[in-house]
């Protein structure tokens, strides 16, 4: 019998129900099988399509062609999903985090970057959209978006953090994606904001860039002309489709290893001046605060950073033996030149195998073949960049910036690995 | 008769290549020039010295009942904080293990509260206050915070002139700050 007047949108909901039609005739075949070699063959839930049976999603024809016009993950990964917190005090200003845990590569899916916003995510209309240059500029512009899509484009692979990733203090999340989910990497496509600049004709007394996006938070940031003139970039797709409405869309902002907040989404005002707007993005917020009482502000790059991902905290090692350690490592002032890994508390550390190509200020995936013996164990990893500069352990960055510096956390995160094979913050 | 778009089109690709260096900066000739109501009507940022600021005023007593009517459902009656942030205290506790950070305590510059506040606030229903409103209900908020008295009227010129008490504890960027020795062996 054809399965095509059975077409579901929920593709668990018709595995039941074929299940529940053709368990009868599977199970019978399950106990003549264990008859037959003497073993008592699984009748749990989930194993009438192993071998030796006939998988019943071979014994009928698939969703036709055309059953989803963009394509959506399978119904049995539907638990990676975003990670947003069940207790915020309001959803308009919030972030939610991308589920690094359960990603492989360097590349996160569109549909899982991670959001930080505001004033809520508008729907904006790419028509009535206008970015508008002026201020220390010859020629005050205002383009369209078809406007920006005809300069010459580029496309760069970068990753994206969030400032705050995460905060200092307790209490301590307890997966990979609770402590640094507010990271993601994706491959832009845009043009180059030194290249928009020079068609407007930037003034020489020009040094920072006060960009603002079109929200209900009206965001603005100041960045300086260095950054500007360098590999910034105006943005209007995300790996390979336009940018989604959560990452800026139709147009954003790209600083590459600058912290998340820069990089403007929404972006509709660029404004060439002399000095920075101390707006309350740049003073309120986003500036750390050491013991001392004084605010660091105006503190742009994210330093080198690295945290394993697999295995990490809530996942769990069934068996002992063979266990590839893997993780991500970046750094906002270049190329990962190193990762080391430790599986023994710290005490000594092995370099990871680094998966090419190393790109700059992207998302490096790192990877290192491990023996469990089913010890108790620590393991972290530490990230080295072009620069030398070596990422920190948690109790380096506090004796210098303290629990209320509250961004720039980059400090090494350890797992603890328990008898069972579960996997915990060590920090906890 | 109508022109064709397209050698519209034609005729004016063949002026910009020709006139391009003499009539605009750029060479692609791609977008076109803003006027200046155009510019007026977004270029809302005001300067920490108060570059910006716009005609007008408003008095600490008027504030208080656009406090009442649209912010305190968020911050509090008296700015002590709820679904939005606290807005007043907290003086004397930025350098002590629990800072409370707020526009008295933390904030740099007095401007800035009118610019963000233009720009973003009420959260429901942001840019929908007239400049007046913009002055009167950051005066307010000054007033909570003693940094303004119960009968003052704040304009361009008053609010520019306010000097926050934490605007001297700002510094640069440091970084990288921390050193990790990157043992290997034996650690
Ligand atoms: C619907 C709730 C809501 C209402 C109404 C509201 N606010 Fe807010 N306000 C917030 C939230 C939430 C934030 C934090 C936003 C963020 O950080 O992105 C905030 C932030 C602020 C801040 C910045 C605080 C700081 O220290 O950085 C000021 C100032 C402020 N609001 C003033 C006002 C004023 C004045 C009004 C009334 C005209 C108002 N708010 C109405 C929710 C609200």
């Amino acid at each position: 019998m054809t399965e095509s007047a059975d077409l579901d949108d929920d593709r668990a909901v018709t595995s039941r129900r074929r299940f529940l039609r053709e368990s009868g005739a599977l199970i019978s075949g399950a106990v003549v099988a264990g008859l037959a070699d003497g073993t008592a063959l699984a009748a749990e839930p989930g194993s009438e399509n192993v071998p030796p049976n006939v998988p019943e999603w071979m014994k009928a024809p698939g969703d036709p062609m055309g059953s989803q016009l963009y394509g959506t993950p399978s119904p049995f990964e539907k638990n990676v999903v975003k990670n947003i917190s069940k207790n915020l005090p309001q959803y308009i200003s919030a972030s939610g985090r991308t589920p690094i845990g359960d990603l492989d590569g360097i590349i996160t899916p569109n549909g899982l970057f991670y959001e930080r916003h505001h004033g809520g995510v508008p729907a904006i209309d790419p028509d009535q959209h206008r970015l508008m240059l002026h201020g220390l500029i010859d020629r005050p512009m205002i383009f369209t978006m078809d406007d920006l899509r005809r300069f010459p484009s580029q496309s760069r692979i970068h990753f994206l953090e969030c400032s705050g990733n995460p905060v200092y203090t307790k209490p301590y999340g307890k997966t990979a994606s609770d402590l640094v989910g507010l990271l993601s990497c994706a491959e832009w496509t845009g043009v180059s904001l030194k290249l928009v600049l020079e068609e407007a004709g930037l003034r020489p007394e020009a040094k920072w860039l006060v960009a603002e996006g079109a929200d209900a938070a009206a965001l603005t940031r100041s960045i300086p002309i260095e950054k500007c003139l360098d590999d910034a970039m105006l943005v209007y797709s995300q790996n390979g489709e336009r940018l989604r409405p959560q990452q800026g869309y139709p147009l954003r902002l790209l600083l590459p290893g600058f912290e998340g907040n820069m990089n403007v989404k929404w972006l509709r005002r660029l404004k060439a001046v002399p000095e920075p707007a101390y707006s309350r993005e740049e003073t309120s917020k986003y500036t750390d605060l050491m013991p001392d009482g004084v605010a660091r502000e105006f503190t742009f790059y994210m330093e080198a950073k690295s945290i394993i991902t697999r295995p990490s905290g809530g996942q769990k090692l069934k068996q002992t033996g063979f266990h590839e350690i893997t993780g991500l490592a970046w750094s906002g002032h270049g190329k990962i030149k190193r990762v080391d890994v430790s599986v023994d508390s710290g005490k000594n550390w092995l370099e990871a195998q680094l998966q090419e190509p190393v790109l700059t200020r992207a998302l490096t995936r790192f990877r290192l073949p491990w023996q469990w013996d089913g010890q108790p164990a620590v393991i972290q990893s530490r990230a080295v960049d072009e620069t030398g500069y070596v990422q920190p352990t948690f109790a380096e960055l506090l004796a210098v910036r303290g629990e209320n510096s509250f961004y720039h956390n980059n400090a090494i995160q350890p797992w603890r690995i328990d008898a069972q094979g579960q996997v915990t913050n060590a920090n906890s | 008769m109508p022109i064709p778009k397209s050698a519209l089109a034609v005729l004016a690709l063949t002026i910009v290549a020709s006139f391009a260096r003499a009539e605009t900066p750029g060479h692609y000739g791609i977008g076109r020039t803003a006027t200046d109501a155009e510019i007026a009507g977004w270029n809302i940022d005001i300067g920490r010295n108060g570059e910006n600021l716009p005609p007008g005023s408003g008095t600490v007593a008027h504030g208080k009942e656009i406090f009442a009517e649209q912010c305190a459902a968020c911050h509090g009656e008296k700015g002590q904080g709820g679904v939005g942030e606290r807005l007043v205290g907290g003086q004397g506790t930025i350098a002590t293990p629990k800072p409370i950070k707020t526009v008295g305590s933390f904030w740099p510059y007095a401007p800035t509260l009118f610019d963000y506040i233009r720009r973003a606030m009420p959260q429901n229903a942001p840019q929908s206050l007239s400049n007046e409103d913009v002055y009167a209900v950051s005066a307010y908020i000054l007033n909570m915070n003693g940094l303004l008295p119960a009968d003052a009227t704040l304009d361009a010129k008053t609010l520019s002139a306010i000097k926050m008490p934490n605007r001297d504890m700002f510094t640069g960027d440091p970084r990288p700050d921390v050193k990790n020795p990157a043992c290997e062996k034996g650690c």
